[in-house]
Formats: structure tokens, C-alpha cells, sequence
């Protein structure tokens, strides 16, 4: 099936979950991103349990944050 | 990472400067996106968010907002190369909670600071490693 990854179209099985999909994406520090599918945020510990459809479309947002302290 | 440059337009230096200074004496914070080729990456479009910390020694973005910004880019043909924050009180140099929360590698971070009011300074840094994490000044060109 396809969906759609950061703006770009991607073939992957089905039944694929979030979490296999941000192992197979390589993404950094996936403890400090969120994720959503169609807009939706994707609770942190839905993520194992959320299955991807044909056609959905995801968004990995690394939390951006910093202080001037120290 | 070698010899990167990040070209900015003037009008895009002030737009965040005007920002930063109507958030005092609080941070601000927001996106930057644009094109990349090869080592040399050009701001196409800087995005004004809400730093949800309301903090002057503090930031985090607000994710509904970022997601709005990133499906902008999209839309736009633009790719999404960092962030910015404001140090009210501080240098234009990562400190050690920037780099602490610095978690992509290929991000382009600029920190401006307003430390001497009428003398503003923007600097763009990239941050990599761990254990320590490493900051690197990019070659930031600002053109009229």
C-alpha cells in the first residue's frame, strides 16, 4: 500500500504500525518526536497499536526547544 | 557537514528580529524552511510561533503549530531546515540546553540574540553527536 512520509509517497506492507514505520524511516531520537497520521497526534503509547492505511498521510515533528541558561 | 552555508533574506532577518523584540523579555522562537543544494541551504520562508514556555530563559514550540508550518512548506515546495530562538539576555551561541534539546542532526539552528538591544546578533549553528553534542557555526550570509 502507499502513504505518504514528510511529503513524500512510499510503498510499505500492510498492517504496518507507527513504531515499525520509524524504524524503517531511520528517524533520530524517536523518543523526542511525535507523529501524526492525517493530522492526528499519534499518542506515545498508541504508537505500537496504531496501524497505517492505504493513503494515510505522516508527519514526524522532532520537539524543538532549548533555553539560554547555562 | 562541511563549509554549509545558509543564505537569508533581509526582509526575513527583520521579520524575525520585529518578532523577537514584541516577545521581550520573553524567548521567541519559530521555523525556517527553503531549498538545499549541496552544501548551501537558502531560507525561503521564516515561520513566527508561539514559544509555549512564555519564558525568558526558555523555549519549546507549540506542535499543532509546527504541524501547520511543516504542511506550509509542503505546499510551498519548501523543506524544512531548523529553527530559530531568541536569547534576550545571552550570546548567539548554543547553550548547553540548546544542544541538549538539539535532536536533528541535519536541522540548521539559529539563536539571535538581543543581549545588546541595538545591536542584534543571528548566528546559524548545526549540532551533532552525543554524549557530548558538538555545535558548528554555518557560514550565514544575509542578503538585501
Amino acid at each position: 500500500m502507499q502513504i505518504t512520509v514528510a511529503g513524500t509517497k512510499k510503498e510499505i506492507k500492510d498492517n504496518t504500525t507507527v513504531s515499525e514505520l520509524i524504524v524503517s524511516e531511520n528517524v533520530e531520537t524517536p523518543e523526542y518526536v511525535t507523529v501524526t497520521v492525517n493530522d492526528e497526534f499519534i499518542a506515545s503509547d498508541k504508537i505500537g497499536s496504531t496501524v497505517l492505511k492505504d493513503g494515510d498521510t505522516v508527519e514526524f515533528l522532532y520537539f524543538m526547544g532549548g533555553g539560554s541558561v547555562r | 557537514m562541511e563549509n554549509s552555508v545558509i543564505k537569508m533574506k533581509k526582509a526575513d532577518f527583520e521579520k524575525i528580529l520585529g518578532h523577537a523584540k514584541s516577545c521581550l523579555p520573553n524567548e521567541a522562537c519559530g521555523l525556517i524552511a527553503g531549498t538545499v543544494n549541496d552544501n548551501v541551504r537558502e531560507i525561503k520562508a521564516v515561520y513566527l510561533l508561539t514559544n509555549t514556555d512564555a519564558s525568558n530563559e526558555h523555549f519549546s514550540l507549540d506542535p499543532k503549530e509546527q504541524l501547520t508550518a511543516v504542511k506550509d512548506m509542503r505546499a510551498k515546495g519548501l523543506v524544512p531546515l531548523g529553527n530559530w530562538h531568541s536569547h534576550p539576555e545571552s550570546p548567539s551561541r548554543p547553550s548547553e540546553e540548546d544542544k541538549r534539546l538539539a535532536f536533528d542532526s541535519k536541522a540548521s539552528y539559529m539563536i539571535l540574540s538581543l543581549m545588546e538591544r541595538d545591536k542584534p546578533v543571528l548566528n546559524s549553528f548545526r549540532i551533532t553527536g552525543n554524549d557530548p553534542k558538538t555545535s558548528e557555526k554555518e557560514q550565514l550570509v544575509i542578503e538585501e
